[in-house]
Order: C-alpha cells, then sequence, then structure tokens
C-alpha cells in the first residue's frame, strides 16, 4: 500500500530477523505495536457493532485511525507515569494494559465493566493501570492532568503525566490556565493534543485562529513539536523526547499529533462536513496500522501467516470482551447508592 | 455465517430507511469497508462492516422503509473471518434487546439504611484550656495542625503565601511550611481547582482556597464533574479527597457579583459534603474533620466573620464530625434553623423572642449536606412550629429543603406553616439602605416566628 511518508525505519532493509533492531525498533517491539493497534481496531469496531446492536447506550466515540498515538506513547511511558484523556477513551485504555473485557463490559453497562457499569464509555478508569480517565467534559482533563503532575511534583517522584486531548479541547480556556501553571512550576508534564482535524463537525480552519497547535504553548515558553500521529515510530520518539524533558525537570512539553478518525464523532454523527474521498485517502495512504505492516514485511519480520495469526488473536480477544460485555450481568440495584462516599475514619 | 443487523445510529434510533446497498451477494467484505446507507428522520449514514466474509444474500432490499433496528438486513459467510466470533447476534436475537429496558419490580434499589453511628462533638479532656480565638485563627490552626500531622496536605490559591491570605486566613502558612506546600496561584480558578482535583485524584490531599466562592463559579465544573462524580464514575477506584474553602454569603457594600451564598448549590449535589460553621470552634474542628475526610468537602466560610472571636477548645484533637446539627439554645415553643453567620442572628432573634415570653430552640446545622434532619425534627416534634434562616435566596433553598424533610417526617406534629427566612429574590443591590432592606435580619427572624406562634 502506498504512504506518503516513509519513515527512517522503513527506508532500511534489515537481514536480521530475529529481533535486532532496525531503525531504532526491535522486530519484537514493532510487532507489538502492531497487535496493540490491531487489537485497538477491531475492538472499536465490535463496540460500533454493539452499540447498532443498542447493546451499548448514549454516546461512543471511536479511536479508529488514532491507533498509533496510544501505543505510541504507552511504548516509552514509564511504571507510574500517569494517563488521561477525555471521553475517545477506549484506545487508551487498551494501550494502558486494561483488560479488553473490563473496558467492553463499561461499555455494555455491566458489572465486569471498570467501573461497575457506573461510568460509561466516557467514564473510566484503572488505577491499576495508571489510568485517570476517561472524563466527558472537553478540556476538564487538562487541569485534571496537570495536577496529576503537580502531585508527581510535590512528591518529587519523576514520574509524567501523559495529558491528552483533542483539537477542540484546544480551544478551551482551562488548557491555557494549565499551560500557565504547569510552565510556571515546570510541572512533569507532555501534553499529546491528538489533532485529527475535527472538533465534532467542525474543522480545525473553522474554529482555530492558529492551527498549528503545538505553537500553542509558546506564551507560556512551553516547547512544542508537530508530529505525524499516524506513525507509531515518530509518535513513539517523540514521545520519548518529550518526556525525557519533562522528567529531568525541565517542565512542559507539547507534542501535536496529526491524526485523522475514520469514523462519525460520535456513533450518531452522520459526517456530512467532510467527504467520503478524504476518509478514503487517508485510510488509503496513511493508515497506521498498515504502515507498521508494510514495515514489518519490509524487514522480513513477519509475513502473511505470521500477520494472519496476530489477526486472529487479537479477534478472539475481541469476541471473548464482547460475549464477556454481553453476559456479564448489569450491576445489582444495590450498588446504585455505593461508590458516593468514602467512609471517613472516625 | 454471520448475519449483517439494522444498526441504531443513534441512541433514540428505532427505524430507518435502507437508503443503498454498495455491496452485492458475491462481494467479499473486509471490517471498515462500507456496504450499505441508511436514512433516518435525522441524516443518512453508512453502514461499515465489522465482520469479514462473503455477501451470501441482501435480505433487505435497498430503498425498504421503516426497517426495524436490529433487523437482519444482509447475511454474509464467515470464511473470511479467522476466529468465527461466538457472539453473533443472529444466534441470540433475545440479545438485541437493551436490557436495561427491562422492569424490575423486585429489584427496586432503595436508599440504604446507614447504620447509626451517634456523631457527637468530642469530649473535651478534663481542665482543658478554653482560649479566645477568632474564626480567622481558628481556620489558620486547623491546617497548620493537619498540616503537621500530614505530608500529603497543603494549601493552594490566590495570594495565600506571600499576602499571607486575602482574608489573612493563611497567616504565618508560608513561614512554617515553605513555598511547595503554601502556593500562590495565578489568579485562574477554574485552572487551579483542576490541579487541586488532579492532584488530589493522584492521592495528595490539597485545600484549594477561593479568595471568595463568589469567584469559584468559574471553577464549579471541577468542584461538580471532576470532584464529586468521579468516585462514582470510577466504581469506587479514584478518591478525591480535597477541601475547596474560603468565604461565602455577603460581604458590606460590595454588589451583586461579590455577594452570594453558594449553601444551596453545593448542597444539592451527591458526591460533596457541604459545611457551614458558624463559631470559632466549629470552624477549627469541623475544618480538620474536612481535612481528615477522604471525600470531597465544601467548605463555607463567611467574611463577616472572620474577626469574630469565640473560645476553642486548645486541644489538637478537637476535631467536629461532619452531619451533625448542634442545638444553640434549647426552647419549647418554635424551631429555628440556620446556619453560618445566620445562627448569630437567630440567636439574637431567639433572645428577642424570649423577652415577649417565647422560647425559640436554634439549631445550627453546621453541616449542609448530609443535612441531619433527625435533629431537626426531633426539635419540631417538641416545638411543633419551625422557621428556617439563610442568607441565600429563598427558591430551592436550604430553607426549602428543611421544610420539606420536615413535612416528610414530622407532618402530624406541626400547629402551623413553617415560614422561611431568606435574602430577598432579587440581586443584592450596593445602596447601603437596600442592601440592609435586601439581607435578612434578626427582625425578619423573629416576625417569622411570631407569625408562626399565632403571636
Amino acid at each position: 500500500m502506498a504512504r506518503g511518508q516513509t519513515s527512517s525505519a522503513a527506508k532500511r532493509k534489515s537481514n536480521d530477523s530475529d529481533g535486532g533492531a532496525v531503525g531504532g525498533v526491535t522486530k519484537d517491539e514493532l510487532l507489538k505495536y502492531y497487535r496493540d493497534m490491531l487489537l485497538i481496531r477491531r475492538f472499536e469496531e465490535r463496540a460500533g457493532q454493539l452499540y447498532g446492536m443498542g447493546l451499548i447506550g448514549g454516546f461512543c466515540h471511536l479511536y479508529i485511525g488514532q491507533e498509533a498515538i496510544a501505543v505510541g506513547v504507552q511504548a516509552i511511558k514509564e511504571p507510574g507515569d500517569q494517563v488521561i484523556t477525555g471521553y475517545r477513551d477506549h484506545g487508551h485504555m487498551l494501550a494502558c494494559g486494561m483488560d479488553p473485557r473490563e473496558v467492553m463490559a463499561e461499555l455494555t453497562g455491566r458489572v465486569g465493566g471498570s467501573s461497575k457499569g457506573k461510568g460509561g464509555s466516557m467514564h473510566m478508569f484503572s488505577t491499576e493501570a495508571d489510568f485517570y480517565g476517561g472524563h466527558g467534559i472537553v478540556g476538564a482533563q487538562v487541569a485534571l492532568g496537570t495536577g496529576l503532575a503537580l502531585a508527581n511534583h510535590y512528591r518529587d517522584n519523576k514520574k509524567v503525566s501523559f495529558t491528552y486531548f483533542g483539537d477542540g479541547a484546544a480551544n478551551q480556556g482551562q488548557v491555557y490556565e494549565s499551560f500557565n501553571m504547569a510552565r510556571l512550576w515546570n510541572l512533569p508534564v507532555v501534553y499529546v493534543i491528538e489533532n485529527n482535524q475535527y472538533a465534532m463537525g467542525t474543522s480545525i480552519e473553522r474554529s482555530s485562529s492558529e492551527t498549528h497547535l503545538h505553537k500553542r504553548g509558546s506564551s507560556f515558553r512551553i516547547p512544542g513539536e508537530e508530529v505525524d500521529g499516524m506513525d507509531v515510530l515518530a509518535v513513539k520518539a517523540a514521545a520519548q523526547k518529550a518526556a525525557d524533558h519533562a522528567r529531568s525537570g525541565e517542565g512542559p512539553y507539547i507534542l501535536e499529533m496529526k491524526t485523522y478518525r475514520y469514523r462519525g464523532h460520535s456513533m450518531s454523527d452522520p459526517a456530512k462536513y467532510r467527504t467520503r474521498d478524504e476518509v478514503d485517502e487517508v485510510r488509503k495512504t496513511r493508515d497506521p496500522i498498515d504502515h507498521v505492516q508494510e514495515l514489518l514485511e519490509k524487514n522480513g519480520w513477519a509475513d502473511e501467516a505470521a500477520l494472519k495469526a496476530i489477526d486472529a488473536e487479537v479477534k478472539a480477544i475481541v469476541a471473548d470482551s464482547a460475549e464477556f460485555a454481553r453476559t456479564s450481568p448489569e450491576p445489582e440495584p444495590s450498588e446504585l447508592y455505593t461508590d458516593v462516599y468514602l467512609e471517613a475514619a472516625q | 455465517m454471520t448475519d449483517v443487523l439494522m444498526p441504531a445510529l443513534s441512541p433514540t434510533m428505532e427505524e430507518g430507511t435502507l437508503a443503498k446497498w454498495h455491496v452485492k451477494k458475491g462481494d467479499a467484505v473486509r471490517s471498515g469497508d462500507v456496504i450499505a446507507e441508511i436514512e433516518t428522520d435525522k441524516a443518512t449514514m453508512e453502514v461499515e462492516a465489522v465482520d469479514e466474509g462473503t455477501v451470501e444474500e441482501i435480505l433487505v432490499p435497498e430503498g425498504s422503509e421503516g426497517v426495524k433496528v436490529n433487523t437482519p438486513i444482509a447475511r454474509l459467510s464467515g470464511d473470511g473471518a479467522p476466529a468465527a466470533a461466538p457472539t453473533q447476534a443472529a444466534k441470540e436475537p433475545e440479545a438485541a434487546a437493551p436490557p436495561a429496558a427491562e422492569p424490575r419490580p423486585e429489584g427496586e434499589a432503595t436508599a440504604p439504611v446507614v447504620p447509626k453511628v451517634e456523631l457527637r462533638d468530642p469530649e473535651l479532656p478534663e481542665g482543658v484550656k478554653l482560649v479566645k480565638t477568632t474564626i480567622r485563627d481558628a481556620l489558620r490552626d486547623a491546617m497548620a495542625e493537619e498540616m503537621r500531622k500530614d505530608d500529603k496536605v497543603f494549601l493552594m490559591g490566590e495570594e495565600v503565601a506571600q499576602y499571607q491570605g486575602a482574608y489573612k486566613v493563611s497567616r504565618d502558612l508560608l513561614q512554617e511550611f515553605g513555598d511547595k506546600r503554601v502556593i500562590d496561584t495565578p489568579i485562574t480558578e477554574y485552572g487551579f481547582a483542576g490541579l487541586g482535583v488532579g492532584a488530589a485524584m493522584a492521592g495528595l490531599k490539597p485545600i484549594v482556597e477561593f479568595m471568595t466562592w463568589n469567584f469559584a463559579m468559574q471553577a464549579i465544573d471541577h468542584i461538580i464533574n471532576s470532584a464529586a462524580k468521579t468516585l462514582y464514575m470510577s466504581g469506587g477506584q479514584i478518591k478525591c479527597s480535597v477541601v475547596f474553602r474560603g468565604p461565602n454569603g455577603a460581604a458590606a457594600r460590595v454588589g451583586a457579583q461579590h455577594s452570594q451564598d453558594y449553601s444551596a448549590w453545593y448542597a444539592q449535589v451527591p458526591g460533596l459534603k457541604v459545611v457551614a460553621p458558624y463559631d470559632a470552634a466549629d470552624a477549627k474542628g469541623l475544618l480538620k474533620a474536612a481535612i481528615r475526610d477522604p471525600n470531597p468537602v465544601v467548605f463555607l466560610e463567611h467574611e463577616m466573620m472572620y474577626g469574630q472571636e469565640f473560645d476553642v477548645p486548645e486541644d489538637v484533637d478537637w476535631v467536629v464530625p461532619i452531619g451533625k446539627a448542634k442545638i444553640r439554645r434549647e426552647g419549647k415553643d418554635v424551631t429555628i434553623t440556620a446556619h453560618s453567620r445566620m445562627v448569630g442572628l437567630a440567636l439574637k432573634a431567639a433572645e428577642e423572642l424570649a423577652a415577649e415570653g417565647i422560647e425559640a430552640e436554634v439549631i445550627d446545622l453546621r453541616t449542609l449536606r448530609p443535612l441531619d434532619h433527625e435533629t431537626i425534627v426531633e426539635s419540631v416534634k417538641k416545638t411543633n412550629r419551625l422557621v428556617t434562616a439563610e442568607e441565600g435566596w429563598g427558591p430551592m433553598g436550604v430553607g426549602a429543603e428543611v421544610v420539606a424533610r420536615v413535612l416528610e417526617h414530622a407532618f402530624d406534629y406541626l400547629d402551623a406553616p413553617p415560614a422561611r427566612v431568606h435574602q430577598k429574590d432579587v440581586p443584592l443591590p450596593y445602596a447601603a439602605n437596600l442592601e440592609a432592606l435586601s439581607l435578612p435580619s434578626v427582625e425578619d427572624i423573629v416576625k417569622a416566628a411570631k407569625a408562626v406562634a399565632y403571636k
């Protein structure tokens, strides 16, 4: 499949088929990124299907097309680093290593879900995976993620908060309030802007006076750069650089990931603000999974059979999560009143 | 074999028109391929394939109207699917019905009966010294003591450090704890409230000071959406132990935007605790309880009270439980409820009423959420009459809630319709005379008490 941009990894051909690094990535790493991205895509396709069947209610925002970002950042995340994002969150949770069963069961509102069915698609968390949500208010996660970084700074624990938001949230005032404090106090936060070009149905050109979002930190003296968010290796390299910067005490860093979502804003989006040709063009020329598949094949790291095996593994995981999400019972009525307050120690 | 079902494309869609097929019998489809177009009354949308395979049969021809959601519209042979999913809906049509719609006559949830823990103010140790302390210093002492005890506790807000607090509540804290634990923020309420909540989610125990609660309206999203709801939305995983505090209600001659009582606003929100103390001992004891509480607490102070002195026990373990009202004056003829500064007005009113032979019982609510209605109800059962007093507006207010609880629990005991005393239903005026007319007064409480006592 043709690809507009070729990463450095693709230009070099390796004879080493048992895991030697090429272009800074090993065979095993690249196979893992392929698998993790494919898992997100197949999971989201299944979520879309379950939504269509009425098993998932309300809003459901799919991550299809943006997989390289969550997976690429995750590749350099250290244990204890936190992740927080908005409501297009399923991909991040899977990338963080949360059990696909509990993510899917949360989508269907069942007790087996990560929030026992009480959070839903937009409100999921995992303290175990250092995943702090899943937030439904556009931009709120930026201040909260900066607060996670404040806690890291307070504890001097050398952890980094990866705070994701979209091109839509980038116009919220609290983003800039957060930028200001993050730089003022040099908090260890990496702002990952997933610029998928559309805030719901409004293109970035129609909503933003400065469309190069990585420049949005300049008034706060926060460095930023634009990254090909469709290339998992580019994402990984940029995230490493940004995280090193934040971890070393130099303060926040902005990564503007240029990406694209294939599906509508949510399931009920007729997508009349862009053409089918535009979507098809990106799918054909910039697809992040096809890109990695191409690299794997070029390096001789995976043949068709190996890729099919990964495909089969992923499909089985997704099928299992869907089955779990369908059969896990709804929460007991008594759950209605739990988790409102924690008992105060007397 | 896999059936492709008519999908629901929005939370409310029940049927639609199958406008167009993009595939025909014998075509191979991959995940993500557009296979059909569907029209609803709102929009036309494309249907993408999830399962892979070959189109075996088109079950619903294009142009069909009123196709119900979940009707099989096409059939795929499953040869393209390496791992045949065991979740095919066609085999289990019952799965298609949203299960939440099932009636649950037996499982109807009711609020849990909380095991009664007797909440009471701590016993004072033998010979404990009572020290005249201003509310300002009582609040400062509470923060300092808790900060000494727990290094996760820190204070952030505008002018809390170098300036020593806009109202001097944080005086000397910077000197003792340093700038890491006493943090001056820019004037950026939405932002720093969010940072505080984020830090709390990470396990710290911030005290977020708002210079006044009027400015916290910019931050109310984080107080409610981020702090109050996250424990619930995370199924109990993410705890958020944070205190939001600052002066609430009307100061003097600062006009409408700087003079508002937010008691009722926050007291409506599950997930928050809301505290509004009257005297210095409660200010200290309740703030210590708020800081120790694992939940988000809204702590409403009063600017006009900061300089007032009251006796405070000299005891670092002076922690007053959240959720317990206090009877400030006993009486048999009428119950008056109040919180914060209004307690002082209610006590003065009770004195005037006593001079006229009416014995009023004054209840200081102290905590608005959870509201200790047992103490109120027990009092009304004795006095048979109720007056509520608050500084905020009346409609949907604290008094309205107190009255409702009394009606629910002591309707038969009432000898007169309850009366509510509150601010007039206007933005607070600046002109001194109009401001005085707008705010509730001792006289208003006396009048209301006499009215319900038919005297």
